[in-house]
């Protein structure tokens, strides 16, 4: 599945330290153009502080960033999205008291910009927002329902949404399922496929194995702040896995079992 | 009953300007030969442009679920401040300018207490400001009024046009003009614009407003100046039409301003509310005074009314707010 040639973002030699914490040192990592890649480790393993740095909330305090083989640095998340990095956030981050094309282009509204002010164009923003849904396959009642009406599914379409509005290379996203009913997980898990099928590269953290071994390609574990394996989906097991994200290697099921009870 | 979404929509939006036409025939039909006259109504319109413009400066700050409470003291300073430059004998122009700048003055500090000295809340900022201010305009007065402004300066305050149909003094109030451009503008501002888009959205969740790359700082500063120029503005017309600054000018009106803008229908949890809604409120609480002036009730009585209002116009918000957010 994974492809040759240049990785669509890389990161290398990444530390990460917090006054005398170490929060990550020497972490190596790396996604592909159309890869959806699981993230899995521990609490405390340094999977959000990675991903903060790849979506420019944090500088890294060693190692460097290479987007499309060019070195980069970002100072603030602003500058990341502008390169087509974008987060989705665990609590969907939406302004429930405004509608759903207005969320979408929250600080990038469609109109006649006027030095630091944008006269909206409301009425392009709303087909443009329903035109980008439709792609999506995302169904909702009207682009001018607000956010507080939906449910949480609905929710978190409507943040995958405002991550791909623009050009999105690469998406990353924080338990993208943890907020939401069973029954709309599959949805969800679903639309993040489709994405890989517009070419967009997917970070996903997650702790359920299902969400991992149903839309990942490869997936990489943290243990301690640092690099513990990594393998491609197809030539790994749910048990290894969860070897991995407690710090051990070459685990039966057995095993496994016994760690989790 | 049936439930007709449309409906609810337009009562949601305008069901606060029915609230007004209804209280209207109600004062009228108590008194029709004092309440109808153009000078009662023209009296109410001059009497309530200052509450007005103040309470549009303060609706801009709720809809942040910010509060600002130092508008009273701004706008007494503002009036202080314009009446002494206008006694020095700068130009007239300048001397309008004096009030709105001095109001924006205390928003820029207003704006950074919060932002940049990260106080907790706004309460807290705009609080210390209150007593600050109100002092510094005592301060530079000696605690008496100073009266005797130029003409040019009262203009706004006190001019009227009776457009040859009415009888002085009553007429439309040059005040009235400033309230609807004012309104007209902040109308727009927060409709059409994107940084007006972004104060809803920093009142709904300042965590969406900030992952989507707005600058939540700059934009409350911003909303703070706002506040302050409109409490300015305020000054510049109750100094107009009483030809004076005293620095005892707008005492609790802060209160009045923050009950307009929450009987006009704004959540004082941010986000929500209308600028019409803004309006209509501070009609609410004018007529409601005029109504109870000119039945000979007591002010007491006025002020138990007004409190009952402002509880029940909350209680309202709070029902409205459970019935349409989904759980």
């Amino acid at each position: 599945m994974t492809q040759t040639g240049t990785p669509l973002l890389e990161a290398r030699g990444i530390a990460k330290y917090f006054g005398a914490i170490t929060a990550l040192r020497d972490v190596n990592f790396h996604v592909n153009p159309g890869e959806v890649l699981g993230v899995v480790g521990d609490n405390g393993a340094g999977k959000s502080t990675l991903m903060k740095i790849l979506s420019g909330l944090y500088h890294p305090s060693e190692g460097e960033l290479i987007f499309s083989g060019q070195p980069v640095r970002f100072s603030s998340p602003k500058e990341a999205r502008a390169r087509g990095i974008e987060m989705v956030y665990q609590d969907f981050a939406l302004a429930g008291n405004m509608p759903i094309y207005e969320n979408i282009y929250m600080g990038r509204e469609p109109g006649l910009k006027l030095g630091p002010i944008t006269i909206i164009d409301h009425k392009r923003a709303r087909h443009m927002a329903q035109d980008h849904l439709d792609n999506l396959h995302i169904n909702v009642k009207s682009v001018e329902q607000n956010t507080e009406e939906l449910s949480g599914g609905q929710r978190q379409a409507v943040a995958i949404a405002r991550a791909t509005a623009f050009d999105a290379q690469v998406v990353i996203m924080d338990e993208p399922t943890a907020a939401l009913a069973i029954k709309e997980v599959g949805k969800v898990l679903d639309l993040i496929k489709s994405l890989k099928d517009l070419g967009v590269a997917v970070i996903i953290i997650s702790h359920r194995m299902d969400d991992i071994f149903y839309c990942c390609d490869r997936v990489m574990a943290l243990y301690q702040g640092t690099n513990f394996a990594e393998s491609l989906l197809a030539e790994t097991s749910r048990n290894e896995v969860i070897g991995w994200i407690m710090g051990t290697k070459g685990h039966t099921e057995s095993l496994a079992h016994d760690r989790l009870h | 009953m049936l439930y007709n979404p449309k409906l609810a929509k337009f009562l949601e939006s305008y069901g606060i300007v029915l609230v007004v036409i209804v209280m209207m025939v109600v004062i009228a039909l108590s008194r029709p030969e004092v309440f109808l006259t153009p000078q009662n109504l023209t009296n109410i319109l001059k009497q309530n442009a200052t509450l007005a413009v103040v309470a549009l400066g303060m609706f801009v700050v709720i809809v942040t679920a910010g509060i600002d409470l130092s508008v009273g003291s701004t706008m007494a300073l503002s009036m202080v401040t314009l009446a002494l430059a206008s006694r020095m004998g700068l130009p007239w122009p300048i001397v309008l300018l004096v009030g709105p700048l001095v109001g924006v003055a205390v928003g820029v500090v207003n704006g950074i207490g919060l932002t940049w000295l990260k106080l907790p809340h706004p309460f807290i900022m705009t609080l210390g400001t209150l007593n600050a201010v109100r002092g510094i305009a005592y301060l530079v007065t000696d605690g008496a009024p100073i009266s005797g402004l130029q003409p040019q300066v009262r203009y706004l305050g006190q001019a009227y046009y009776d457009l040859g149909i009415f009888a002085p003094p009553a007429g439309i109030p040059a005040s009235l003009i400033v309230v609807a451009v004012c309104a007209l503008g902040l109308w727009f501002f927060l409709e059409k614009t994107s940084t007006g888009r972004h104060i809803y959205a920093i009142g709904g969740n300042p965590q969406a407003a900030r992952v989507s790359g707005v600058n939540v700082d700059r934009v409350l500063v911003l909303v703070y100046v706002i506040s302050g120029f409109m409490a300015g503005l305020g000054g510049l017309l109750l100094a107009g039409r009483t030809d004076s600054g005293f620095p005892n000018a707008g005492l609790m009106l802060e209160l009045d301003a923050i009950a307009a803008v929450i009987i006009g229908g704004a959540s004082f949890f941010g986000g929500r509310g209308t600028v019409i809604g803004v309006l209509a409120g501070v009609l609410i609480m004018g007529l409601l005074r005029n109504g109870l002036n000119i039945n000979n009730v007591s002010s007491f009585w006025q002020m138990v009314l007004i409190g009952v209002v402002i509880i029940f116009a909350v209680w309202i918000d709070v029902v409205r707010r459970r019935a349409s957010v989904r759980r």
